[in-house]
């Protein structure tokens, strides 16, 4: 009867906290946490619900995605992640995934992107969104960093993106040039990366969206911005606006070349 | 409601290992919500998994398992184009069966 051998192994993912004497071990730690996490990443329930919708026929026009262009043509998923922002000539923007998928929404299916836009993080829509922003960037998974920086507009983007950067003020004069400007940084035990520099901007940038395990939601680059811009005491920013893909611009040229995109990553 | 079930099983010829992802608010019923009002628990309480419809696996879940829990487990047999079938039922009562074929 040895075919009614039970299971072996269970493993259920649990929340847990160890009491850390030194930063390595801490870092130890977090490191072998992630591991831990990486096999049953939950934003693979995203990425399934993201490709389902890319096909779906929703929206006033009953359309699907499916005629999105991304950037490499109409309907092609696979590598785009790892060169958005880029300037699209029907707009004449320059935009990120997210500001581009609010375009075709609205073109396509006809729903309104100044309304997704203003719904809040994880409600309506922008739940649609996190799903799809998870499909689609997993579709670059391993990939590298491959911004075009040929246009003039992604060159000035580039650029703005850099000042945004390093642009400080506020009630506690920070920038984001505060928190990822130097290499070996802690805030609240977490690692902070060094945005400014090749290989950490790619694991940064390159691992949004994520899943989050301390909230089990799915947050896309906009809401991780979003967060950051929060820690910094800014306004949140509009969502999909010219600053935030500025600033996403700034960040994936300096990941280009580096780092394989890990996205949808999992995160504490 | 509930969406589906991420589920991997993969055959080594002896064991089969199977990997599944569920997709579940799995609330304690101990966190209040912004008004202070208690949140009820919603998690599963069973699940079954069988292969080729003998059950392998049957699993008690509470409050303690996380959010869009994840479960590993192996059991000895098994081949390359049978099924597994994974169910689980919640304290409210909602169902959710999905199935995979053993790669
Ligand atoms: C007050 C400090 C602070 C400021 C200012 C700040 N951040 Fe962050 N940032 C954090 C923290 C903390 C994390 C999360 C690290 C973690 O949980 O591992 C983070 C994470 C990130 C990540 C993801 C990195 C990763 O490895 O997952 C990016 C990208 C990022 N921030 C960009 C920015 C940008 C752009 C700005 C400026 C608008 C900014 N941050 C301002 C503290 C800050």
């Amino acid at each position: 009867m040895k075919n009614s051998t039970y299971a072996a192994c269970v493993v259920a993912s649990a929340f847990m906290f160890a009491t850390p004497v030194l930063a390595d071990a801490t870092a130890e730690g977090i490191a072998k946490y992630r591991e831990a996490l990486a096999e049953g990443n939950p934003a693979e329930l995203w990425e399934m619900r993201g490709e389902e919708l890319w096909k779906e026929a929703r929206g006033p026009k009953k359309a699907t995605l499916e005629k999105c262009d991304l950037g490499q043509g109409p309907g092609v998923v696979k590598g785009v992640f790892v060169t958005l922002p880029r300037h699209f000539a029907d707009t004449g923007r320059v935009q990120d995934l997210e500001s581009r998928l609010l375009t075709c929404m609205e073109t396509l299916q006809g729903i309104p992107a100044d309304e997704v836009a203003k719904t809040p993080f994880g409600k309506g829509e922008q739940k649609n969104i996190e799903a799809l922003v998870a499909w689609i960037s997993a579709e670059s998974r391993g990939m590298k960093f491959n911004l075009p920086m040929a246009h003039p507009e992604e060159k000035r983007m580039y650029e703005i993106g850099k000042r945004a950067f390093n642009y400080r003020g506020g009630t506690h004069d920070f920038g984001c040039v505060t928190c990822h400007g130097e290499d070996g940084k802690r805030i609240r035990l977490q690692d902070l990366p060094n945005l400014t520099k090749g290989p950490d901007a790619a694991r940064g940038f390159g691992s949004w969206p994520a899943y989050r395990v301390s909230s089990g939601e799915l947050w896309s680059m906009q809401r991780r911005l979003n967060d950051c811009f929060r820690q910094q005491r800014f306004p949140y920013p509009m969502y999909g606006s010219d600053v935030t893909v500025a600033l996403s611009s700034y960040l994936g040229v300096t990941a280009n070349g580096t780092v394989e995109s890990i996205a949808p990553a999992i995160k504490r | 409601m509930a969406g589906p079930m991420r589920i991997r099983a993969a055959s080594n010829g002896t064991e089969t290992e199977v990997k599944i992802l569920m997709s579940h608010d799995m609330e304690t019923g101990q966190r209040k919500d912004a008004s202070g009002a208690l949140v009820p628990a919603h998690h599963i309480t069973e699940l079954t998994a069988t292969h080729n419809g003998r059950v392998v696996l049957a699993a008690q879940f509470g409050p303690a398992v996380s959010k869009n829990p994840y479960l590993q487990f192996k059991f000895a047999g098994g081949a390359k184009g049978d099924k597994v079938n994974v169910s689980w039922v919640d304290n409210k009562g909602d169902k959710r069966t999905d199935e995979v074929v053993v790669a």
